[in-house]
């Protein structure tokens, strides 16, 4: 016991208290900002919340909150379940389309700097309001709708569409990936981060493995699936998180402009925060069981 | 010397040549890399384009009178060529007062969020300290926790703020914070701005892969822990600082949440373009004393103006600080 004492005595403990007091805006932020913000507002989901005469009163109600959002308030079900399944499609179609991108990104050809700095434009451009506005631009649809309009009949995907949809197999999931990509602006724009993750992965690879391999014969598909892929598997987890996670705080997104007007406009706290559990446990529960679904996959090399 | 003597006779050889000593492999490889390198172009030329389209689009139509966006003629060049919706954009977001009051709150938000997460990621890389594992999982946790879920709770919290009761103490009476900036500087300071959690993993991510014997030489040398910090270990971090602080700059520039939250009555670019809209039915109001509805069309055109207006800055600092948003994260090399 003492011994244990004495060895965090020394420079030890002096690490330990330097560590604290290089944290310590941190551990104050997250217990003041943070943890206690979040109780509160646990605890204001089961409360009838009175904002009145500049005070507020809480009164215990229990779960009427949570009954009221998914029983009384008719769009709060509905724009919940849209979003959810939104979220998954567009995640999966984000993780692909960045590691595409990556793909081709880190090969070698005039013009790469020119073509990277474009894909990361998106970082800047899809960021706060610019991404709310841009989603309801009518303006922008309507040209859209006039040159397809001029354009019809002669588009390939249209055809492919017409096509794929009489044979009649697995319609709904083709309707999905149609859904995807017709809105492929929407997924290049989310993208921008995750393409940088995923290049800084494959500049880790080490271009003896793939030597290696092209000597034993390996094609380079092969060597995509079994090189690229298991190298950059982590990294597959880390897209994942933060896809999820920034597309369900996207202020686009209809849960999240219902909850902003339920707490702004109609000042009803206590139902708003009940709103926002129910979504922050929802998507907490998705991205706990999907990472680790991935994480049982994912291969490390050292 | 026999090697160099082949290669030499090698290389004077036709292609044709060369091929058929090859057995139709080179042939082969040649057409695949050309293939390969055509559809490359068309697909990265469609995807580029579809990524810059639109901005070209809000130039053009920005440059548009009203009488240009009905004429079906005129699709991207202007007709009557115009600058008024830029002054009518600037009017309406009040431009000046707001692009003075953005540049100042995003440069001071950045600057204090990226040193505090600095502190807190070096703090993470490069100390061992009791339950460091708990306090790693409380930034993932403040990673994922989408700040909506707080926001209400934020709100009554600060409009009764209070520090441990103190105030109410002395005054009998809380403060409400609310409408001023101080509660947005102080959760800057908590690391609990926007996307917070993000720098401090990446920065930490940026010390870690920093080798530690600098900074041994530098503690046997009888430097303090501060002092190594401030003198070893910042100067070597810059790159990933500047990218942070971009990033950290242009994300608090166009948000709108925080901004609607705790900013609510300042005048900023995001919250403006927001609003803009209804700025202007509420303009065209004043000026024609009759409530008149604005057609679609024009009031898009405002918007992608404003739009420009607030993206431009952003666009010139991402020409010239290009290699840091980049170059820098692909240095951190992320791993879980």
């Amino acid at each position: 016991m003492s011994k244990q004492k004495n060895k965090l005595a020394g420079l030890q403990k002096r690490k330990a208290i330097s560590g604290y007091c290089f944290i310590s805006p941190f551990i104050l932020g997250f217990l003041l900002f943070m943890i206690k913000p979040l109780f509160e507002s646990c605890y204001m989901s089961f409360c009838n919340v009175d904002l009145s005469a500049g005070k507020v009163t809480k009164t215990f109600s229990g779960i009427t909150n949570y009954i009221f959002a998914f029983r009384v308030d008719p769009e709060y079900n509905r724009l919940l379940w849209e979003e959810l399944s939104r979220m998954m499609v567009y995640s999966l179609a984000i993780i692909v389309f960045s590691f595409f991108v990556a793909l081709v990104l880190n090969q070698k050809f005039k013009g790469r700097a020119l073509v990277r700095a474009i894909f990361f434009l998106p970082v800047i451009l899809s960021s706060g309001v610019i991404v709310g506005l841009e989603s309801n631009n009518q303006l922008m649809a309507n040209l859209a709708q006039s040159i397809e309009q001029t354009t019809e009949g002669v588009s390939i995907t249209g055809a492919l569409e017409s096509i794929l949809r009489t044979t009649g197999v697995g319609v709904r999931a083709f309707e999905q990936v149609f859904e995807v990509i017709d809105n492929i602006y929407d997924v290049a724009l989310a993208s921008g981060i995750q393409i940088i993750i995923f290049l800084s992965g494959l500049q880790t690879i080490s271009s003896s493995m793939y030597e290696a391999a092209d000597i034993e014969g390996c094609t380079k598909w092969e060597s995509l699936w079994k090189i690229t892929f298991p190298m950059i598997s982590s990294l597959f987890l880390v897209n994942w998180i933060y896809t999820v996670v920034d597309f369900c705080m996207r202020s686009d997104n209809g849960v999240i402009e219902k909850i902003q007007k339920v707490m702004i406009e109609q000042q009803q706290y206590g139902n708003a925060s009940a709103m926002s559990w129910i979504y922050f446990i929802l998507v907490l529960a998705f991205v706990g069981i999907t990472s680790f679904f991935i994480s049982k996959r994912v291969y490390y090399y050292d | 010397m026999t090697n160099v003597k082949t290669n030499s006779a090698y290389a004077k050889q036709s292609f044709w040549e060369r091929n058929k000593q090859s057995g139709g492999y080179l042939l082969r490889k040649v057409i695949g890399e050309r293939a390969v390198s055509i559809i490359r172009f068309i697909l990265l030329f469609g995807m580029c384009f579809m990524i810059i389209q639109p901005i070209l689009n809000k130039i053009s139509v920005s440059f548009m009178t009203e009488q240009d966006l009905y004429n079906p003629v005129v699709i991207s060049i202007p007709e009557h060529f115009t600058t008024a919706n830029y002054r009518l954009a600037a009017e309406l977001i009040s431009f000046k007062e707001a692009l003075f009051n953005s540049t100042l709150i995003s440069l001071t938000i950045a600057a204090l969020q990226i040193a505090m997460c600095t502190l807190v990621g070096y703090g993470f890389a490069r100390f061992e300290f009791p339950l460091k594992k708990f306090w790693f999982a409380c930034v993932i946790l403040v990673i994922l926790i989408p700040p909506q879920t707080i926001a209400s709770s934020l709100h009554l919290h600060f409009r009764f703020f209070d520090v441990l009761g103190l105030s109410q103490l002395i005054t009998g009476q809380t403060i409400n914070l609310r409408g001023s900036k101080l509660p947005y500087y102080l959760m800057s300071a908590g690391c609990m701005g926007l996307k917070n959690g993000l720098y401090i993993y990446m920065i930490r991510q940026y010390f870690r892969n920093i080798p530690g014997d600098l900074e041994e030489a530098a503690y046997v040398d009888g430097c303090g822990t501060f002092k190594t910090f401030i003198r070893i270990m910042l100067p070597q971090a810059k790159p990933i600082l500047t990218s942070c602080f971009l990033f950290a700059f242009v994300w608090q520039w166009t948000d709108g949440f925080y901004s609607r939250m705790f900013l609510g009555n300042t005048k900023l670019i995001s919250t403006g373009l927001s609003r803009i809209v209804d700025s202007l039915g509420a303009y065209i109001q004043r000026i024609n004393g009759v409530k008149t509805t604005i057609s679609i069309a024009y009031s898009n055109c405002i918007l992608a103006t404003g739009t420009l207006m607030i993206i431009v800055p952003l666009i010139v600092l991402y020409l010239f600080a290009q290699r840091a948003f980049v170059e820098s994260i692909s240095s951190t090399g992320i791993k879980m």
